[in-house]
């Protein structure tokens, strides 16, 4: 059995399994809260079904000293309230591990384990003792799990119950009854239980400059501060919370305060096509406009997104991937929309792609995301996952700096559009292949005809060969420039640098992080280049260039960012490794070093020079 | 579309509107459509509402999606913004374009293929947003560009060119808007212009979602006989349920009035639009009875036409939003940051 010695304190992974609709989120993110407010880091995953009521859900928080945040499967606790997924959790904890479990009804004898302890609370009874009514019995239960948690864990009582009088302030009734219930799941574990357990927690001061949040609600805020007014979506897991959080961070600062009217405009559209194509509207009037989405919105999109592209209006569209092809899995993450984001739509298209890896990047990458669409005129897509997008987060502090000026790039004002003896919108009079852009309304000698048919560089429609190409050229040259504006790579190399390198993106990035300490750890050391934007700038391709072989670790079946590298840099393909996961969880240390390993045992390919 | 410049003479003696523009100054390039096409009439009675009404040239909006009609914002109002979308979009773009600069005047053109098939979900949802603009469906019954299928307007037993008849019953433009509860709604004949421009300079002064739809005939492929599109059978079945006539603000007439068979409704602008009745029991204000009344109408094999039902008072995609009055893209940057003041102030809340 379990020793004090084999756990380390602040490194815990806990698993809670219950029942969708019964209430449990808000249990499972008062305790996530708790455990970061007492400065240790935490990070929560929510693995939940395409359900609204009555399938089994899981919460996973880890705790890591460190700070290490990416998801493990290593759960040494497991809060198993759910009796119809019971065979499966028992299962999961690691040996030596404890089972938390209401013994209102006793466990049937196939799922015990002898590796395991088996820590019985009769929570149902306790709160048909202690509450009246079906709802609120149901809903206290989780807050009684969480009681007997802060004794069996050491959790800060004070913390816990300031949180619960800041939530129920007003009102009286449910924080009674909250603090009941986790004075009866104390004290229950207190009377029956070894507490704490080796798997104790204590307070730690790695969280005071940080704060705690999902992807999608930063990814929000950044539509609002770069100024984004019109916001056009059809509601998609994983991506209704990015408009929920720009509904909610616009009521908060975009109500004009004599009238009472919104300084913004957020439609809900028919479908994703429609969606696209506000987007566009707006864009082509000069608002910043987005529309948050998923991998099928995007595939909906795509006839609009190829119009965007081919008539130069800026849009923003967040695709928050979740686990493909068709309809997937869609409360579970995946990485497999990197190439319909980069090509998106029919014909020859190519689009600007941010890649944030956390609640952070999606902040500052939405704000930059807007700048770079209306800076190239272009379609620009802020990719993110279901992981990092509806997950609770611990990021540092988000800064801002008041001086900002956002870049709307090449618009031409009516003073300007007055001296001008003719306008032609497509015509790059400087040679940086962005041509500057009229909006209506403005002046008529700015008006033009904006059109997804041939178009010359006037703007006129046109069937002629040479002034197609000329303008497709002109297209393709002013996209690839954006290489050098995309956010850079994030490089990390050891001293002299290693001959093997691994590459990776987005949200793969805090399981190879923690991969490649461990692995160096042991004495392995890796170079590492996380990807944040596409074009690939260069460099990303001295990186390829500089390491013998190149790993690729990704979140999807068919290698997209591997064979995105091979088709838009020169590396060669024997250089390429791949390791791939998608089974739709969060990367995790695990598959890393899994996935790796087999190709560090190679002899090391020599550097060339 | 292709693009073709018209020579710029002008008649020294045509009428010059109070912006010191003539008719000629509210065309575009030349139409490189069917010579006869209905929609070159339509084309040229937007001219006149446009002239009549004293449009800033460059603070009008066009927009289409694919098809024949939708080539025709190329053919008027040269100095206007245009956008050719994809086909059976353009409400959406129109959608968003007016979300974000609500102060232009927005006409959207759109045909039977457009709208009420690849489109038709985009057109409903246009009008249960009531996006305020014109929208002009130019109906032929057929497509043209790709020569001369059945489109969803096409009526049961209507003969292709070929001689095919249609057996899919047609979706009827003018009762679908009713029913999904469109604020103005009128049919019209590219062949009548007289009755046409009042209608759209109506539609032009309409808070609110514009709905024409033109019978507008194919000379190519849907003008024969057999053909229940044509010049030749819209003529001899059209039925005017309701003559307009529009009177513009300056003409200050400025209350609400009924005067026996003449009913006025005062339009969010100011102007007046005079609907005189031709049927007496018909109420162009009492959906319901509007709709009693086509199906009448229809079952006999006629086309009732005119400004057939208007709704002044009902609030518009703006109006639904809560949408500030002056236009989004106008508001100064400064006033949408919330700045690191801001910032501080939710991260409070990330803990």
């Amino acid at each position: 059995m379990a020793r004090e010695s084999d756990y380390g304190v602040n490194d815990l992974g806990l698993k809670i399994a219950t029942v969708n609709g019964t209430g449990s989120a808000s249990a499972n993110g008062l305790l996530l809260q708790a455990l970061f407010r007492m400065g240790i880091p935490v990070s929560g995953k929510n693995v939940f079904p395409s359900n609204i009521q009555g399938l089994p859900t899981w919460y996973e928080i880890r705790v890591n000293k460190d700070g290490y945040t990416a998801r493990s499967p290593d759960f040494q606790l497991i809060i198993a309230m759910n009796p119809e997924s019971y065979a499966r959790d028992i299962e999961e904890v690691v040996s030596g591990g404890w089972i938390l479990y209401d013994n209102t009804r006793e466990l049937d004898d196939e799922f015990r384990r002898d590796d395991v302890t088996f820590l019985g609370i009769p929570l149902a009874d306790m709160c048909v003792e202690h509450f009246q009514g079906s709802r609120i019995r149901i809903l206290m239960k989780n807050i009684t799990y969480v009681g007997a948690l802060v004794a069996l864990l050491d959790i800060d009582m004070d913390v816990v119950k300031g949180m619960l009088q800041e939530k129920f302030a007003s009102k009286q009734h449910l924080m009674d009854a909250n603090f009941a219930a986790i004075e009866v799941g104390y004290t229950y574990a207190l009377e029956h239980f070894d507490c704490p357990l080796p798997i104790r927690l204590e307070a730690m001061d790695k969280t005071k400059d940080c704060v705690m949040v999902t992807g999608n609600a930063a990814a929000a805020l950044g539509c609002v501060y770069a100024g984004a007014t019109v916001g056009a979506w059809y509601p998609i897991t994983p991506a209704t919370s990015v408009m929920d959080g720009f509904t909610e961070y616009c009521r908060r600062f975009r109500v004009d305060p004599d009238t009472g009217k919104n300084n913004f405009c957020i439609l809900q559209a028919e479908d994703e096509l429609a969606a696209a194509g506000m987007v566009i509207g707006a864009g082509w009037m000069g608002a910043r406009a987005f529309s948050p989405t998923a991998g099928p919105g995007i595939s909906l999109m795509s006839e609009f997104i190829g119009l965007a592209y081919y008539a130069e209006v800026p849009c923003v569209f967040f695709n928050i991937q979740r686990t493909g092809p068709s309809t997937g899995m869609p409360t579970r993450t995946q990485q497999g929309d990197l190439m319909l984001c980069a090509y998106a739509s029919h014909g020859d298209t190519k689009h600007i792609v941010l890649f944030p890896a956390d609640p952070k990047e999606c902040f500052e990458f939405s704000i930059q995301a807007f700048d770079l669409a209306e800076r190239f005129q272009t379609p620009t897509f802020v990719v993110s996952d279901l992981d990092i997008g509806m997950n609770d987060w611990m990021i540092p502090k988000l800064e801002w700096d008041d001086s900002f000026v956002p870049d709307r790039g090449k618009v031409l004002a009516a003073d300007e559009l007055e001296k001008v003896e003719n306008f032609y919108r497509y015509l790059d009079l400087d040679g940086d292949h962005i041509t500057a852009r009229t909006l209506p309304g403005v002046h008529s000698k700015g008006a033009y005809f904006t059109r997804g048919s041939g178009h010359d560089k006037y703007g006129r429609y046109t069937e002629d060969s040479d002034a197609y190409v000329e303008v497709m050229d002109r297209l393709l040259a002013k996209v690839e420039s954006a290489a050098d504006h995309v956010p850079a790579p994030e490089i990390f190399e050891t001293d002299g640098g290693k001959s093997v390198g691994v590459v990776s993106v987005g949200g793969c990035h805090w399981a190879v992080l923690e991969a490649r300490d461990a692995l160096a750890a042991e004495g392995i050391e890796i170079d590492y280049l996380r990807i944040k934007g596409f074009p690939f700038s260069q460099a990303v391709e001295q990186f390829l260039e500089d390491h013998g072989t190149v790993i690729v670790i990704e979140q999807n079946r068919d290698e997209q960012l591997k064979n995105l590298i091979l088709l838009e840099t020169s590396c060669a393909k024997e250089k390429l490794q791949s390791v791939r996961y998608y089974g739709g969880q969060p990367l995790s240390k695990g598959h890393v070093i899994e996935g790796v390993t087999p190709f560090l045992t190679r002899e090391p390919v020599e550097v060339s020079q | 579309m292709s693009y073709i410049k018209k020579p710029a003479a002008r008649h020294p003696k045509l009428r010059v509107n109070s912006l010191g523009l003539t008719v000629r100054d509210y065309e575009g390039s030349m139409s490189t459509l069917c010579a006869g096409c209905g929609h070159d009439s339509v084309t040229a009675a937007l001219v006149q509402a446009f002239f009549e009404l004293e449009v800033e040239p460059h603070r009008l909006a066009k927009l289409s999606g694919i098809g024949c009609s939708s080539k025709t914002p190329a053919y008027f109002v040269s100095e206007a913004h245009g956008f050719n979308s994809v086909h059976g979009r353009m409400p959406s773009v129109a959608a968003g374009a007016n979300a974000a600069h609500r102060d232009l005047l927005y006409v959207g053109i759109s045909g039977d293929g457009d709208s009420l098939s690849i489109g038709l979900g985009q057109f409903c949802h246009a009008i249960r947003r009531n996006v305020n603009m014109l929208y002009l469906l130019e109906n032929n019954g057929v497509y043209g560009l790709t020569k001369g299928q059945f489109s969803a307007s096409a009526d049961i037993g209507s003969t292709s060119k070929g001689g095919v008849a249609n057996q899919q019953g047609p979706i009827d433009p003018v009762n679908t808007a009713l029913s999904l509860g469109a604020t103005f709604v009128a049919r019209s004949f590219s062949g009548d212009k007289n009755q046409l421009v009042p209608i759209l300079k109506a539609g032009l002064s309409h808070n609110g979602f514009a709905f024409v739809d033109v019978i507008s005939p194919c000379v190519t492929f849907n003008d024969h006989q057999g053909s229940t599109k044509s010049y030749a059978h819209t003529r001899s079945h059209m039925h005017e349920v309701i003559e307009t006539d529009f009177v513009p603000l300056k003409t200050e007439i400025t209350t609400e009035y009924s005067e026996g068979s003449v009913q006025g409704i005062t339009m969010h602008d100011g102007s007046v639009v005079k609907l005189h009745k031709v049927a007496d029991e018909y109420d162009p204000t009492e959906r319901r009875a509007v709709l009693d009344y086509l199906a009448d109408v229809g079952s006999r094999g006629e086309i009732a036409t005119g400004l057939l039902y208007l709704e002044e008072s009902g609030a518009d995609m703006h109006g639904f939003e809560n949408t500030v009055d002056r236009p989004l893209v106008e508001i100064p940057f400064a006033d949408l940051c919330p700045g690191s003041k801001g910032l501080e102030e939710v991260q409070k809340e990330w803990w």
